[in-house]
């Protein structure tokens, strides 16, 4: 399992109290480097709030969440590896390279879809226009770093199929476009692991289909290892690596897509089971 | 309003008269709000207390006047309803024809003959006016009121950094101005600092205390930083009243020296700006001079606020008006990028500040109470929050309307010699406020500029444009 040999992401006994709730209760799992991982579960399972303590938007209550990078990759502590846990939230962006995309699109609807891929590369772009004071002044060096990131943002949208809309308003574009933007726009931070909160939701099969061949090359031409909470089992089955599923906070199942396809205990939590078989399998949940 | 009903588009090209039943809506309309008319002038007008002889009051009724609103305000609202009406049927016929608003046409339109107009007026004002006038001393009023919108143009835009790009709402963006002031007030009397030297310094000192001020108000969003920053105003004011062995309390600091050109002072005399360039002497010349100052300040202003806007700051600026969340998803320190914006914005406060303790000669802290913040803030949202032109015209609007209420002598005519339009400003003020709020919720101008294009720039509609959070 090549989660487990080489992991870019490790979760250790995670743990998210809301008051008297408990969202996520002793969670461990790890990501596979250049693995596409789906997280998956009923609804409230917890699977957004394993996603916002990964992302730095909460802190969780208990436990660990350790990010490696590759050896000899940026520099991060010693030895490449970050506590996101610790890091403040804009930090896990910026140093860490965790992206994520939203539930809920969170695009900059007012501005041009060029402009929300140029604010996606802010602190490269920052440190180039010498905290705003070489900028300021148009000094070459600021220009040319800004020519790149056109370059970049142009490269992503020719991806996404998006280069003939650069200069409409995101607020403006359908759907499914907005899925996609949202995407690249994570992936213009340059990430190590992308996190996806259900990017499949409200597409049809063709935009499904593409959003399939978009995380592929995701994973494939820019080695960034893909966490994805996802509802569509054709988007997961098809294109996961590994499979977590999660019901009522804790960890049921976790395994290649064919050993969760035949698992019994996510086959009763997703579809409950006939009565004569509670206690069976309830023992087995048990065990 | 109760809502109108729609009605069915009428296939466009043909002129038949409107249906019955918008009439009949109308008149309906019409009556209910005289009805409401007359129901609130029963307690407010249909009476009037008068003094008898014998000391005694006496309720005069003034059944005329109460029927006269009653008449009028049924006439205005059967206009507004029968327009309104035309409208809707107007724009349901250009939808079925597939033809959009002309909107961002008109808009761009108004921006590119707009602005060169405007500049231009702006710089040849003072010759323009003392030609009207008749001489350069006859245009002393109308110079004056130049440098007034100016300054709070310069203000505006200042603020809409603040509120229009970066989407925080700042109740108290007087308190820079005071700090602005206070400074080359306390600098040039106390250590005999040029006004070239404290120009400068009061900038920066009015950034300071904008991240002194933002740093631990800036976690807060929305009506809560609202509050905030007002009460950090008042504080400020406060302050100033009080500490009286520093700022000389309510008494103010006078005889601020006044503005040189350059070091070179406008006086009478040998070495005054007059005789050095071979000028007979007027004390005009320092007031032309200052009117010029302040349009190169506000252009200053205008020009950084550009030119940040298409740099990654002030992308990130925009950006966190649009949504906090996903700018922190990507990296961005959200709690720096407020404060940019907000001791920015704080930095040409101070300039303005410092401006206007040279031109006053005089500051004192009864000028910088929450009205003056409350004016500049709707100079920003009528002008439309994040547009340089439309805070422009706003400005002018906002500070030279009132003043041309001085100047209608013709409503003499009409309501009687006592009459005296400038009493019933505030009544206008609030007046256009309302009808603006009800014709162009997002401002005058409410598009909004790209800060770059790929291939073409397009306006953004203000509709997908948002105001921030916080």
């Amino acid at each position: 399992m090549r989660w487990e040999k080489d992991p870019i992401l490790h979760v250790e006994h995670l743990k998210m109290r809301f008051g008297g709730l408990v969202a996520v209760n002793d969670l461990s799992f790890k990501v596979g480097r250049g693995d596409i991982t789906a997280l998956i579960g009923p609804n409230g399972a917890g699977k957004t709030t394993v996603f916002n303590c990964i992302t730095g938007f909460y802190k969780p209550s208990e436990g660990m969440l350790t990010l490696r990078h590759k050896a000899g990759d940026r520099a991060g502590s010693d030895d490449g590896s970050f506590l996101l846990e610790r890091l403040p939230g804009h930090r896990i962006s910026q140093d860490a390279r965790v992206a994520r995309t939203f539930q809920n699109i969170r695009l900059f609807s007012g501005m041009t879809v060029l402009e929300n891929l140029l604010v996606a590369q802010h602190n490269t772009l920052m440190q180039a226009s010498g905290f705003t004071i070489a900028g300021l002044f148009g000094l070459p060096s600021f220009r040319a770093a800004e020519r790149e990131a056109v370059d970049k943002a142009r490269h992503w949208l020719e991806k996404i199929n998006l280069i003939e809309r650069a200069d409409d308003p995101a607020g403006d574009l359908p759907y499914g476009d907005q899925r996609r933007l949202e995407i690249a726009r994570a992936m213009c931070t340059d990430p190590v692991l992308l996190c996806l909160d259900e990017p499949a939701a409200g597409l049809n099969p063709r935009e499904s289909q593409e959003l399939n061949n978009l995380l592929l090359s995701v994973r494939n031409d820019h080695n960034t290892a893909v966490l994805l909470i996802e509802h569509d089992m054709s988007v997961v089955m098809q294109i996961s690596d590994h499979v977590i599923v999660l019901d009522y906070g804790t960890k049921i199942a976790d395994g290649t897509p064919e050993e969760i396809r035949n698992d019994q205990r996510v086959i009763a939590a997703y579809l409950g089971v006939d009565d004569d078989e509670v206690e069976e399998v309830e023992a087995e949940v048990r065990a | 309003m109760t809502s109108i009903p729609t009605f069915p588009a009428r296939p466009a090209g043909t002129n038949q008269p409107a249906p019955p039943p918008l009439l009949l809506h109308a008149l309906r309309e019409s009556a209910l709000a005289a009805l409401v008319m007359l129901g609130l002038s029963i307690p407010i007008l249909l009476f009037r207390t008068d003094q008898s002889a014998g000391q005694q009051l006496m309720l005069t009724p003034r059944i005329g006047l109460v029927a006269t609103m009653c008449a009028i305000i049924f006439a205005v609202r059967f206009v507004v309803c029968l327009y309104v009406a035309r409208r809707q049927s107007q724009r349901a016929a250009r939808q079925a024809a597939g033809v959009s608003a002309p909107q961002s046409k008109l808009a761009h339109y108004v921006v590119s003959v707009g602005v060169p107009l405007f500049l231009g007026i702006a710089v040849t004002y003072p010759l323009i006016s003392s030609m009207l006038a008749g001489g350069l001393n006859g245009a002393r009023y109308w110079i004056d009121l130049g440098i007034l919108i100016l300054t709070y143009v310069m203000l505006g835009w200042g603020l809409n950094i603040v509120v229009g790009l970066a989407g925080l709402l700042d109740l108290g963006y007087v308190a820079f101005y005071a700090v602005g002031a206070y400074t080359y007030a306390l600098l040039s009397t106390t250590y005999g600092l040029s006004f070239w030297i404290c120009l400068p310094l009061a900038g920066v000192l009015a950034a300071f205390w904008g991240i002194l001020l933002g740093f631990p108000v800036l976690r807060l969003r929305g009506d809560y930083l609202a509050i905030v920053t007002l009460a950090f105003g008042e504080i400020i004011r406060l302050v100033l009243i009080n500490w009286v062995e520093l700022t000389n309390g309510g008494a103010g600091i006078s005889s601020i020296p006044r503005a040189t050109f350059f070091g070179v002072p406008f006086e009478r005399g040998e070495n005054g700006f007059a005789a050095m360039f071979g000028l007979q002497f007027s004390a005009m010349h320092r007031i032309v001079f200052l009117y010029y100052l302040i349009l190169v300040l506000a252009l200053i202003t205008n020009a950084v606020t550009m030119r940040l806007r298409r740099l990654p700051v002030g992308r990130a600026w925009e950006a966190l008006r649009e949504d906090e969340i996903a700018c922190r998803s990507l990296g961005i320190n959200t709690r720096n990028t407020k404060l940019t914006a907000f001791s920015i914005g704080a930095g040409f406060g101070g300039l303005a500040g410092a401006f206007f303790a040279v031109r006053q000669g005089f500051v004192s802290p009864e000028s910088f109470n929450f009205l003056e913040s409350a004016i500049i803030l709707s100079v920003v949202v009528l002008g439309g929050m994040g547009s340089q032109f439309g805070v422009a015209i706003a400005a002018v609007v906002m500070v030279g309307g009132p003043e041309m209420l001085r100047h209608l002598a013709f409503t003499k005519a009409i309501f009687g010699p006592e009459f005296d339009p400038n009493e019933y400003r505030l009544l206008i003020f609030g007046l256009a406020m309302v009808v603006m709020m009800v014709w162009r919720p997002r401002g005058l101008i409410s598009h909004r500029n790209p800060s770059i294009a790929l291939k073409e720039r397009k306006a953004i509609s203000g509709s997908l444009v948002k105001e921030g959070h916080g």
